[in-house]
């Protein structure tokens, strides 16, 4: 047993930790750090930067521009990219539909999607949820009949991150309403600007408009445009959701978020003292911490463990990653909220575009924003109760 | 990085595997508990004949060489079992304390007698005030020509009254708080002025009082006239072996509790198929990894050198699995009922043994404060 890394992995993190410090603008890095919402442009200028090094796609097979790293290298890559507030690449590109393209798509559809995926010359995003499929996504009721050489898409999706922005849409639709409900369900890509897909925003109570409601009024598709197989699409979501098991933690990023706290609580000021040294505010923060490097120690045992186990096998411990992972952010942007103090009160949103100073010091602004926006994270891709009924069956054995 | 046993790691996991299962199941030590020692001499000779007890002395010394990793592995199998036998207060506080503080000499004679099963021992740490606190030493040691004359107490010296040597803390200067001046010395309880009253503890192990009404003791037996630093050492490793035991009885409980959801059937299914005890079996699980996770770094961490690193990473354990352990194990008792609330059954002794490790050498709360008043783990200090 040997905690530390050898000497060729410190020079892969320090090689990392230089190159996502250095290529990637600090703009668009301030930006991650204070929690501000990154613009369309912002996230492809980082993810071509990455893919210009070959880095946006490492899991991607190594034909299609992945890179064939060992476990714990890719966690180095997350861990550094996160802990130096580089946007992640766009995760319905390169951790959603790029692999499953690679997996199941013939290869005609790979030439077309996986370069322009890759180098975010498409802007993907993710058509699963619907208003009466949530965490019962077998459910879903959006069809896509097949007429000639087309499919007539019909029905709405809901909670659809960044559709403004996005090119194309993957979507898990109905074709054999038939069939039984998992048997039924084919996995379609369209694009965005196929007539009859309306996007309208959902703002969410932190005032960001990251989602949106997509509706579908027989929107014609393409039948080439059909991933793999008809009626296998729930096979290859499940692929899909199965895919990313220790980034999922980010616990990089939570390492950022502590890094931020610490430099905040020396500024604000309790009575006499700066809050970095308050013992009460401390001690809340340790107990934190003291998860997180749990949680940390939790991911690198299932990555130390990923090069032994069989493909398809789980270490049991890699299903708490979300679990803990969830709750440690939403945790820390409890505590960031709360070292900035009253000056999370104003709502500064109200300010963009106008030719207004802030109120209060600049880090205040994203504080509360962030802390109500973060309650997302133990409710998306499957919420936190979701996750406990899949441990306690595929785990636990219940 | 990697966390893959060595050849030997693996093979020493084997025997005390086995060593458990064959002679430590519940019913068995329910037997070892009612002999008059409070545990099976019978036992303490197997333990001996696996060599588990040289396991911190070199090869030359009777042992094996065994770090912080090999600790862990004998003593999570040891919580597996809930062992009786004075291990924990032999090998891991009293041998690492002759490892660590002791004249080479001394080593040399009394290390082979240990991992020989020939000498068991203790180490009193805790006055009436103290509390966790290894500095707050009032029993006194005054000089008396190439020895000492010791005045005072120790309290709940673990498996104090099974020891044939007591090592003990005493001050050889300073005030009452002072880091300097706290002395280690060696005492043989049958000598005059020691008195020594036996007990067991809550989770059915043995402790004792100790006090000493101007005890002598001779130049040999002064292991270090100025010892902290060194104590503080051993502490760390012996906290470390109690996080890696402490992991081995939540297994237990953890295992017990779902065999339970599984079979008992109320309502005619089996309780296991109710969400809320689905659920809350899923954070058991959450709770254990969790443990396991910090009890490995642990074990890593107490061989660094740098104290204060090393320290930090040791409170950072011992809050993990003073958390984890009272969620897990109050939560073991509730999904079992009114049966995990009885003495016959198993899960209700791993409970208590989980309870006590939290009031060792420091609960949660007094080493998360440790760790908040020195920066945390991550980021920039304070």
């Amino acid at each position: 047993m040997d905690l530390n890394f050898t000497k060729e992995e410190i020079a892969f993190r320090d090689e990392a930790r230089h190159f996502f410090r250095t290529a990637i603008p600090e703009s668009i890095r301030a930006k991650v750090a204070e929690g501000e919402g990154l613009t369309r442009d912002d996230m492809i200028t980082a993810q071509r930067i990455l893919n210009a090094r070959g880095w946006a796609t490492p899991n991607w097979p190594v034909e299609w521009g992945g890179q064939d790293w060992s476990p714990v290298q890719v966690y180095l890559y997350q861990d550094e990219m996160q802990q130096a507030n580089c946007p992640s690449p766009i995760a319905f590109n390169t951790s959603m539909v790029g692999p499953v393209i690679a997996q199941f798509g013939n290869e005609e559809m790979k030439r077309r999607f996986l370069p322009a995926t890759a180098n975010a010359d498409i802007f993907w995003c993710q058509g699963f949820s619907e208003p009466g499929s949530g965490s019962d996504l077998a459910s879903l009721r959006t069809k896509a009949e097949r007429k000639g050489d087309k499919y007539i898409v019909n029905g709405q999706k809901i909670w659809t991150t960044l559709a403004q922005y996005a090119d194309w849409i993957f979507c898990l639709v109905r074709t054999d309403p038939a069939a039984k409900q998992q048997e039924g369900i084919s996995f379609l890509l369209i694009d965005m600007k196929t007539p009859g897909i309306t996007v309208r925003p959902i703002v969410t109570m932190d005032g960001g408009r990251e989602v949106n409601e997509v509706f579908f009024d027989n929107v014609e598709v393409p039948a080439e445009n059909l991933v793999g197989r008809e009626n296998k699409g729930w096979d290859y979501a499940k692929f899909l959701l199965g895919n990313e098991r220790t980034g999922i933690a980010r616990v990089g990023n939570s390492k950022a978020k502590i890094a931020r706290i610490k430099e905040l609580a020396a500024l604000e000021f309790a009575g006499e003292q700066p809050l970095i040294q308050n013992a009460r505010f401390l001690e809340k923060l340790a107990a934190v911490e003291v998860e997180l490097k749990a949680l940390e120690m939790t991911q690198l045992r299932v990555v130390s463990d990923e090069r032994k186990l069989e493909k398809g096998k789980q270490n049991p411990a890699s299903s708490i990653l979300k679990l803990k992972g969830s709750v440690i952010q939403q945790q820390l942007t409890e505590l960031l909220m709360e070292v900035v103090g009253p000056y999370v009160m104003p709502y500064q949103r109200e300010f963009d575009g106008k030719n207004e100073p802030i109120v209060g010091p600049e880090y205040a602004t994203e504080a509360a924003p962030m802390y109500f926006n973060y309650r997302k994270v133990s409710i998306y891709g499957g919420s936190n109760e979701i996750q406990r009924n899949i441990i306690a069956k595929a785990i636990l054995g219940l | 990085m990697d966390f893959d046993l060595s050849e030997d790691q693996r093979l020493l996991k084997e025997s005390v595997d086995r060593f458990i299962t064959d002679q430590y199941g519940f019913e068995q030590r329910k037997k070892y508990m009612r002999e008059p020692a409070g545990y099976n001499p019978a036992m303490w000779d197997q333990i001996t004949e696996i060599g588990l007890l040289g396991l911190p002395f070199e090869d030359t010394l009777g042992g094996f060489g065994g770090g912080g990793v090999e600790t862990a592995i004998v003593m999570e199998a040891f919580g597996r079992g809930l062992v009786l036998e004075p291990y924990f207060a032999t090998v891991i506080l009293g041998g690492g304390l002759l490892r660590r503080a002791a004249p080479e000499a001394t080593l040399g004679a009394l290390a082979p007698r240990v991992a020989g099963g020939k000498l068991k021992l203790a180490f009193g740490h805790v006055e009436r005030h103290s509390r966790y606190d290894l500095a707050d030493v009032t029993t006194t040691a005054r000089k008396d020509g190439s020895g000492y004359v010791l005045n005072g107490a120790k309290s709940v010296v673990i498996h104090g009254d099974a020891a044939d040597k007591i090592l003990l803390t005493a001050r050889t200067g300073g005030e009452r708080r002072d880091r300097a001046g706290i002395g280690l010395f060696m005492v043989d309880p049958t000598s005059p002025g020691v008195a020594r009253r036996g007990y067991p503890t809550q989770d059915g192990l043995r402790a004792a009082e100790i006090t000493l009404d101007n005890v002598r003791v001779s130049a040999g037996d002064v292991l270090n006239d100025n010892a902290l630093p060194l104590i503080e050492h051993v502490v760390d490793e012996a906290i470390a072996a109690l996080c890696a035991e402490a992991v081995g009885a939540m297994q237990v409980m953890q295992d017990l509790t779902l065999e339970y959801l599984k079979t008992r059937k109320q309502f005619g299914r089996p309780i296991g198929s109710f969400q809320v005890l689905q659920h809350r079996s899923v954070d058991m699980l959450v709770a254990l990894e969790q443990a396991r996770s910090m009890a490995l770094f642990a074990a890593v961490m107490a061989e660094e050198t740098n104290p204060i690193e090393r320290r930090k990473a040791i409170s950072a354990a011992k809050v993990q699995i003073g958390r984890s352990a009272r969620h897990l194990g109050q939560e073991a008792i509730q999904l079992h009922g009114g049966i995990g609330m009885t003495n016959e059954y198993a899960v209700g002794h791993y409970f208590k043994r989980v309870t006590m490790i939290d009031q060792m050498f420091g609960d949660a709360d007094t080493h998360l404060a440790f760790l908040a008043r020195h920066g945390g783990l991550f980021g920039r200090a304070a």
